[in-house]
């Protein structure tokens, strides 16, 4: 069971969770495990063709899945994965 | 019988050897230790280019320091030739140096025959005391004070991010801040906003911060720009920063400073914060990724509240604004290790810091390109820019 990172704009999403557990052999099967259980990220993770959405960085522990093997990425029990969209704020 | 100080003095030049300034100019770059003997006092209206300060009092335990081979050649000189005879004389006979010179004349007449000398930066006394502590620190010292004194950076944003990191560049010197902001000080933003006060309300955010900063620090040339960014700007008004903080409030400025950077060579040091949330990094230009290399593409309006919409803890602007004053000093002084290729995450309600590791994209739309490549017309914009703000409103 991986530990999936929930970043501020989608935690109204999971009922605040900062942190969630999801299952999946893969860094594409933990996101939609996290989808299943929290239909509402869905949208804002996944295109329409079911891709991940460009604007969403997803770190496997330290390090970016674009440069690993991406949605195909291993996962395994104790790994972290990290969902971070940027964020603007700047506090005017 | 006793001789005089001037015979002895005499006597000691006549057994050492001498060098004539001209010759000294034509070797200053042939690996001559050029040791000058005199105090610290007499250096603030300059020395010979690259010479070594050993006053004579300390050159005994000082001077390996300075010429650690005592074969090498070695020049002494003082102000007229005579404390480095008897300096000449104390290196070859005491100390064993086996090739040493006193200078004919000494600055004296250096200065006279019109040759370079390198005046040092010297700091008042107030300054000396202002920033004494930093001076203690090795890491810092009077190299890295006067670096600080030298510098100029640019704070996006008198906000939530860029007053605490004003009020701290201030305090630690840095000589010239810069400040872009087009808006006036409402109470809404007295929760986090320390750098203005109540009575500060209405005015604008340039002026509360000038006069903040200039009451804390006299030394610092605050220089205002109460404009908002925008392409037909943004090259003016960033060019000749050292340094820009990134405390901008929306993305269309941040891409647009980002590619004005890459442009420029300038590094960011970036923080964003929502809620209880903030990252943090460094983008330096060619040396690690740039924005859009971490962020290849803004989220839409629903997935980039606004800290005005969704609220932000006020002390969280202030623990990043500080990292990002840390940062830029480290930047300045070319100390440490730098936020370069790494994101920071900290989410103060567990507690907890994250680092990520941020990668230079090889297909990045800018970072990737010759720098002179990058056009005015592209700056800021990505595929559905216009979308995007129109969305954003």
């Amino acid at each position: 069971m991986a530990t999936v990172r929930i970043p501020p704009v989608l935690r109204p999403s999971t009922g605040g969770a900062r942190e969630v557990d999801a299952t999946g052999e893969n860094v594409g099967a933990v996101l939609k495990a996290l989808a299943a259980e929290h239909p509402s990220t869905e949208a804002q993770l996944f295109s329409d063709g079911g891709d991940l959405n460009r604007y969403v960085n997803v770190y496997l522990n330290d390090e970016d899945v674009r440069v690993l093997e991406g949605m195909d990425t291993p996962v395994g029990e104790s790994d972290v994965v990290q969902i971070l969209p940027a964020m603007a704020g700047g506090s005017r | 019988m006793t001789p005089s100080g001037a015979e002895y003095i005499r006597q000691i030049k006549s057994q050492i050897d001498e060098v004539d300034p001209a010759e000294v100019q034509d070797n200053l770059d042939n690996g001559v230790a050029i040791v000058d003997v005199r105090e610290s006092e007499e250096l603030s209206q300059g020395h010979l280019p690259g010479a070594k300060h050993v006053p004579r009092g300390y050159l005994e335990s000082r001077i390996e320091g300075a010429a650690p081979d005592r074969s090498q050649r070695v020049v002494v000189y003082c102000a007229s030739g005579q404390r480095s005879a008897l300096a000449a004389k104390t290196l070859r006979d005491d100390l064993g140096y086996e090739n040493v010179q006193s200078m004919t004349g000494g600055i004296t007449l250096w200065k006279d025959r019109g040759y370079d000398v390198e005046v040092p930066r010297a700091l008042t006394a107030e300054q000396r005391e202002r920033y004494s502590r930093h001076m203690l620190m090795p890491e810092v010292g009077l190299e890295g004070q006067v670096k600080l004194l030298d510098a100029k950076v640019l704070l996006l944003g008198a906000g939530g991010l860029g007053a605490p990191a004003a009020l701290y560049l201030a305090a630690a010197g840095v000589g010239t801040i810069g400040i872009v902001d087009d808006d006036d000080v409402d109470l809404s933003n007295l929760q986090r906003q320390v750098i203005h006060t109540t009575a500060g309300v209405g005015t604008p955010k340039v002026d509360s911060a000038q006069e903040a900063m200039n009451a804390l620090n006299p030394d610092v040339n605050v220089v205002k720009h109460p404009v908002r960014l925008d392409a037909s700007n943004i090259m003016e008004i960033i060019e000749g920063y050292d340094v820009v903080v990134d405390g901008a409030d929306n993305f269309p400025t941040r891409y647009l400073l980002n590619d004005a950077t890459v442009r420029l060579g300038i590094p960011v040091v970036s923080a964003s914060i929502l809620g209880f949330d903030g990252q943090l990094s460094v983008f330096k230009p060619f040396d690690g990724p740039c924005y859009r290399c971490l962020y290849p593409v803004p989220p839409p309006a629903e997935l980039a509240p606004s800290c005005g919409a969704n609220g932000v803890l006020g002390v969280l602007p202030g623990t990043m604004g500080l990292l990002q004053a840390t940062e830029v000093i480290k930047l300045v002084v070319g100390t440490g290790e730098p936020l370069i290729g790494r994101l920071l995450l900290y989410e103060a309600l567990g507690a907890t810091f994250t680092e990520l590791k941020v990668r230079r994209d090889p297909e990045c739309p800018v970072c990737s390109r010759d720098p002179s490549e990058i056009s005015d017309d592209e700056m800021g914009v990505f595929p559905d820019y216009e979308a995007f703000c129109a969305a954003a409103g």
